[in-house]
């Protein structure tokens, strides 16, 4: 089980989170005009990162907000949470203050 | 290859069984072949010893980055079954079972199938629907199925506690060819076999970069053991195919999930059969061993440490105690993660890429040990002739930007 860091409320334990996946990929604009492969890749391509992921997380059963955060797949070692809307930190600043 | 036989076992009995050889080579890797197979599981061995077999296609290599049946052919629940919704899936998994019915003869290895039976257990109005509406769909496209009620179940069961639990099983479907089978044996055969037909079966050696010539086609693999030439790579790297897949400029519909297993320690024989219960999620069959094996389900987060968290072991063992009360005096000895690919629809792809002469087979996610011998058959057929057998036609990359979703998620409601 993780301890998950909310940027809202501090570390709790992972059951009170729900996985929300890849994080920073934008819906294409109403009047977009995209062929069938751009719409496929938006809804099913993944990057499916081995290495820092960076991927949404959500506070179900605490404060219900969505947050974004930096963990590393081949460890499960969270490098960072922050906020939606913020760009994610740097990588390697990032896993220094995690230390 | 020293050929399996009654003879032959009492004969090196006589002698104190002293004398058995090695199954299979140690190879060392040339600088080229005719095809490359990445991933040394039962589906990249099977693939390889049907492309020489049936296709005639000997100058072949297996590369696998640690032992061979380490990942996740040797980590699965060993369930075989063919009972899936939809006609596509249901001729894909049915051919495996055909082949997996006389696997043991054509490989000369005994790979320990048995047909003991699965038994899916609905426990709400909903799951009997679904249930059935799978039963009569198998039965239409010439899959064996069958309806149970909660107390032939129990007859088919004895163990199975149907009443006096918080969900009471409301029925079973019943598939009777369905079962199990030893998951090392599959890799183990398959290598031997395809080592006797030539096929050079490399371990320890991982796929770091893929080369392509100016007109995109594959030419050669780097690895951690050299440079190797190809014109035809099949990629059957399970959990890690996006990694290998990246480096070939191939983005993929999966994401990559560990999904657990225990076994617990060993048993006199107590459990007929397999059962599964999706609504309250635990699998569970007893082994030739003894042990009672466990299937948990897949971690929330995508990783690829091959290890899950406690909670979601502990939630198939919840399951399992209220299904089968006199297991909870048990001890469990290990659990361990293998990480799955999964796909949107939880269907296969299995097929050409954009790329030429690259070729994968990817996304069984929860479920692809049953499909061993008829996906490694069915992949060999697309690597030798370039273009798909006609069961793995629809199983293509392409069906996502097509909307041709073979949509076994939603048939199910949850991760098989």
């Amino acid at each position: 089980m993780l301890l998950i860091q909310c940027p809202y409320c501090g570390e709790r334990p992972e059951p009170e989170f729900v996985y929300g996946g890849q994080a920073h990929r934008a819906r294409p604009p109403p009047n977009a005009e995209l062929g069938t492969q751009d719409w496929a890749d938006y809804l099913y391509r993944r990057d499916n990162t081995r290495g820092v992921h960076a991927e949404r997380w959500r506070h179900t059963h605490g404060c219900g907000r969505f947050f974004n955060a930096l963990r590393d797949t081949t460890t499960d070692h969270f490098i960072a949470t922050y906020k939606i809307g913020a760009p994610p930190p740097a990588d390697s600043s990032a896993r220094k203050a995690a230390r | 290859m020293q050929r399996f036989s009654a003879l032959s076992l009492l004969k090196a009995g006589l002698s104190g069984q002293r004398g058995w050889t090695p199954q299979w080579r140690t190879a060392e890797p040339k600088a080229a072949y005719d095809a490359i197979i990445v991933g040394g599981g039962g589906h990249g061995l099977g693939t390889a010893y049907y492309l020489a077999k049936e296709h005639q296609l000997t100058n072949i290599a297996v590369l696998e980055k640690g032992w061979i049946g380490g990942g996740n052919t040797g980590r699965n629940t060993t369930i075989i079954r063919s009972n899936y919704l939809f006609g596509e899936s249901a001729a894909l998994y049915d051919h495996a079972v055909k082949l997996w019915e006389t696997l043991s003869q054509t490989l000369n290895y005994n790979v320990m199938f048995s047909q003991r039976g699965v038994l899916m257990l609905a426990h709400s109005v909903h799951d009997v629907q679904v249930a059935k509406r799978h039963v009569h769909a198998n039965r239409a496209n010439g899959v064996d199925n069958e309806w149970l009620t909660p107390q032939a179940a129990q007859a088919f069961c004895p163990l199975l506690n149907i009443g006096d639990i918080r969900y009471p099983v409301l029925g079973a479907a019943l598939q009777r060819r369905g079962g199990t089978a030893r998951h090392d044996a599959v890799a183990w055969g398959y290598a031997r076999a395809a080592d006797a037909l030539g096929v050079d079966i490399i371990e320890n050696c991982e796929v770091t970069g893929i080369r392509r010539y100016g007109s995109g086609a594959v030419q050669s693999v780097e690895t951690t053991r050299g440079l190797i030439r190809a014109p035809k790579i099949g990629v059957a790297a399970a959990g890690h195919t996006s990694v290998i897949m990246k480096m070939a400029g191939v983005g993929l519909p999966l994401e990559s999930y560990p999904l657990q297993a225990l076994v617990s320690e060993p048993i006199k024989p107590v459990f007929p059969c397999v059962v599964m219960s999706n609504t309250i999620h635990a699998y569970i069959s007893q082994s030739d061993k003894g042990e009672l094996v466990i299937g948990a389900g897949t971690d929330a987060y995508t990783s690829y440490t091959q290890r899950g968290a406690l909670h979601i072991s502990g939630h198939a063992l919840e399951a399992v105690c209220e299904l089968f009360p006199m297991f909870r005096r048990l001890r469990m000895l290990r659990n361990w993660g293998g990480i799955v690919d999964v796909t949107p629809d939880r269907s296969p792809i299995i097929g050409k890429t954009p790329v030429p002469g690259l070729y994968v087979n990817c996304g069984w996610g929860t479920g692809g040990f049953k499909a061993t011998p008829g996906s490694a058959h069915v992949f060999a057929w697309t690597i030798a002739h370039d273009e798909p057998h006609p069961i793995n036609a629809p199983f293509t990359l392409e069906r996502f930007r097509d909307g041709n979703l073979i949509d076994e998620a939603a048939a199910a409601a949850v991760a098989h």
